[in-house]
């Protein structure tokens, strides 16, 4: 017992919390503002992995840290578009058609890496983010190092699911995103254009999938190696529904998540005599548990997966 | 500019429509190639020899084509009716796990025409244990099985990962986390002597067409196909959806989990974590670029084996990565989406 108490009293845990965290946050949101608009994005995981690889590439070659965050969104705005224009315009079958962006874009980002770094013994590595220290916050005992020694991407994710929360539900924008994910035709006669609409959320959305993959190679790790995103892109996908539609909660959900993943990381080193892949297991458990429990209650965006043609019911 | 959708859809189209999605992928991958700096032209034409230029490649490719078969048929059979398992990965992985567990030597004093259906069909029930979780979360919690049998896939292979690290540990593997070896009798014989590739091919085959008998000539295909397609009108018919997926999601999970047996005892004759270079997620694309079609399975896997099989020699000697092989797969997967668009609609202004 003791043990579990020394490791939930270390401010390491809480400092790995919101590192753990931060991919998560920015691809829920990513996922969610999708879904709110009805487009569901399964490409995630493959946008994620792209997004890592093009942020470390364009870092590898020389571009700055920020930079190559934000060629990781363009990157994965392109995606968005790709997506966009097979369900939005051609209003083809949005689970497809993710799991076709996943599939291309992950492949993708292996050849342009393999292309650029040739089979080698120890990856090639960049300087990542480092942690900042907030002035003054920073120095407080326990909650200090946790929280406000973080790198500038991590209070960056904090920062766009606040605005996220103020964009959907207090912006006449946020009001023609909700609109078109219940009702398209209502938006519709609203003189809102729910195919404009429904590219832009994808879009940003995917560039929101795009920066969460770069984290990993950027900030959380300094090099990249194939099969990085592990399924964390599938598990913002469950954390949107544990959300219930709401980036508040998203932040929350992500958070909670991440708990529970850098605990049983330490959990592994703690308790002896148990194969460590069960440890492994949990944070993919917890998010089908998740699910189970939320999608009940969760108010799920009444369009969503629906394609919108003008004209047709 | 609108899309208007077509009345009637002539057999032409659907013919063409695999073939136009493939050669748009192929051209796609082949600006891939050239940006690498390679002879276009030639890469193709390596990838080709590597895939059928001998015996040896040919037989390979078979081999290979496979569990493709087998975990497309999965994929088929349950998009048909909108049951999105997108888990072959997982339930590929269980199948081979519980033939090498059951195969080892908890079984093997059976004789071999015992053993060998047996074995069968012992993984494709750990397949179809594995997919019903999914199924039974959505029937129950209504929750998409997209998501929850993708996120299995991760949990399967950490399980098989566990058991040949612990109880199924080969220990004569030097440490090597690899499971025990299935006994000899049990391995599938060879279809052609001094080769690879063995009688799971024909198996594959033979089941192909059994699926397509079952979902064109029998009640149960009719239902599966119905609850796709209109699943309120169908229930209105008196289809009972519930018991149709079960049915059609064992179909589809028994098939994933043989297609794992089958490269068990065909080929390795023990699981590592590495004994799926993605079947199961390339089923989908296998299933997708046959238009559901089980029959057209079978020439979907072996297009996807060529590019597996041929892209690794022509990577060796002209320096492309390997990956062009998934880049191009996945590419006929989009092409295919956008072809078969077209034949259902046409261009209005």
């Amino acid at each position: 017992m003791s043990a579990l108490f020394d490791i939930i009293a270390s401010a390491g845990l809480w400092a790995a919390v919101l590192r753990i965290a931060t991919p998560l946050i920015f691809g829920t949101l990513g996922a969610l503002l999708c879904e709110r608009a009805g487009v569901l994005n399964l490409g995630i995981e493959g946008i994620m992995t792209f997004g890592a690889m093009a942020g470390w590439l364009s870092v590898y070659h020389g571009a700055d840290l920020w930079t190559g965050l934000l060629v990781a969104a363009i990157a994965g705005g392109v995606f968005g578009l790709l997506h966009s224009a097979l369900t939005v315009t051609l209003g083809l079958s949005q689970h497809v058609s993710g799991l076709g962006v996943t599939l291309f874009a992950s492949s993708f980002s292996y050849y342009v890496f393999r292309l650029v770094v040739p089979v080698a013994g120890t990856p090639p590595t960049i300087v990542p983010f480092q942690p900042i220290s907030i002035p003054g916050l920073s120095t407080l005992p326990f909650i200090g190092p946790a929280l406000f020694t973080q790198t500038a991407p991590t209070y960056l994710a904090i920062l766009v699911a606040l605005l996220m929360a103020y964009i959907i539900f207090r912006t006449p924008v946020g009001l023609a995103i909700r609109m078109t994910g219940e009702n398209p035709h209502a938006a519709e006669a609203q003189g809102v254009n729910p195919m404009k609409v429904r590219y832009g959320a994808v879009i940003a959305g995917s560039a929101l999938m795009g920066m969460g993959g770069a984290f990993l190679t950027l900030s959380a790790f300094n090099s990249f190696f194939p099969t990085m995103v592990q399924g964390r892109g599938w598990i913002c996908i469950a954390l949107v529904v544990f959300s219930s539609w709401r980036p508040g909660r998203a932040l929350f959900g992500a958070l909670l998540f991440a708990f529970f993943d850098a605990f049983q990381l330490r959990l592994q080193t703690a308790v002896q005599g148990v194969p460590y892949q069960i440890f492994l297991m949990t944070p993919y458990v917890l998010s089908i548990v998740a699910l189970a429990v939320m999608s009940r209650r969760a108010r799920v965006p009444q369009a969503l997966m629906q394609p919108y043609r003008r004209g047709e019911r | 500019m609108r899309f208007e959708r077509r009345e009637h859809r002539p057999l032409y189209l659907m013919i063409l429509t695999p073939l136009l999605a493939v050669v748009a992928a192929l051209a796609l991958a082949g600006i891939l190639i050239a940006i690498a700096g390679a002879p276009v032209l030639e890469a193709y034409r390596r990838i080709l020899i590597g895939a059928f230029g001998s015996r040896l490649s040919t037989t390979e490719t078979l081999t290979r084509a496979t569990p493709l078969m087998l975990t497309g048929l999965a994929a088929a059979v349950a998009f048909r009716a909108r049951l999105w398992n997108i888990g072959a990965e997982g339930q590929f992985y269980l199948g081979a796990i519980a033939v090498a567990a059951f195969g080892s030597n908890m079984l093997a004093g059976l004789p071999a025409p015992i053993l060998i259906p047996l074995l069968l069909v012992i993984g494709a029930v750990a397949g179809m244990v594995l997919i019903l979780i999914p199924l039974w979360l959505r029937l129950r919690f209504s929750v998409d099985e997209v998501v929850t049998s993708l996120i299995l896939n991760f949990i399967a292979v950490l399980f098989v990962s566990m058991l040949i690290d612990g109880v199924l540990k080969d220990p004569s593997a030097f440490g090597w986390p690899q499971s025990q070896a299935v006994v000899d009798h049990a391995m599938l014989p060879k279809l052609i002597a001094r080769s690879r590739l063995h009688i799971g091919f024909v198996i594959a085959i033979a089941l192909a067409v059994v699926v397509y008998f079952i979902q064109s000539r029998t009640v149960f295909g009719m239902r599966s196909r119905a609850a796709g397609l209109n699943p309120s009108g169908a229930a209105f018919a008196g289809v009972r959806l519930g018991s149709t997926l079960v049915k059609v999601a064992c179909l589809s999970g028994g098939l994933a989990g043989l297609a794992g047996a089958v490269e068990v005892m065909g080929v390795k004759g023990y699981v590592t974590t590495d004994l799926s270079p993605g079947f199961g997620y390339a089923g989908i694309v296998v299933a997708m670029l046959a238009n559901l079609n089980p029959l057209g399975v079978v020439l979907a896997a072996i297009f996807t084996a060529t590019m597996f099989v041929g892209a690794d020699g022509m990577s060796r000697s002209l320096g492309i990565p390997t990956y062009i092989a998934d880049v191009t797969v996945a590419l006929s997967l989009l092409t295919m989406l956008i072809a078969v668009f077209f034949t259902q609609y046409r261009i209005r202004r």
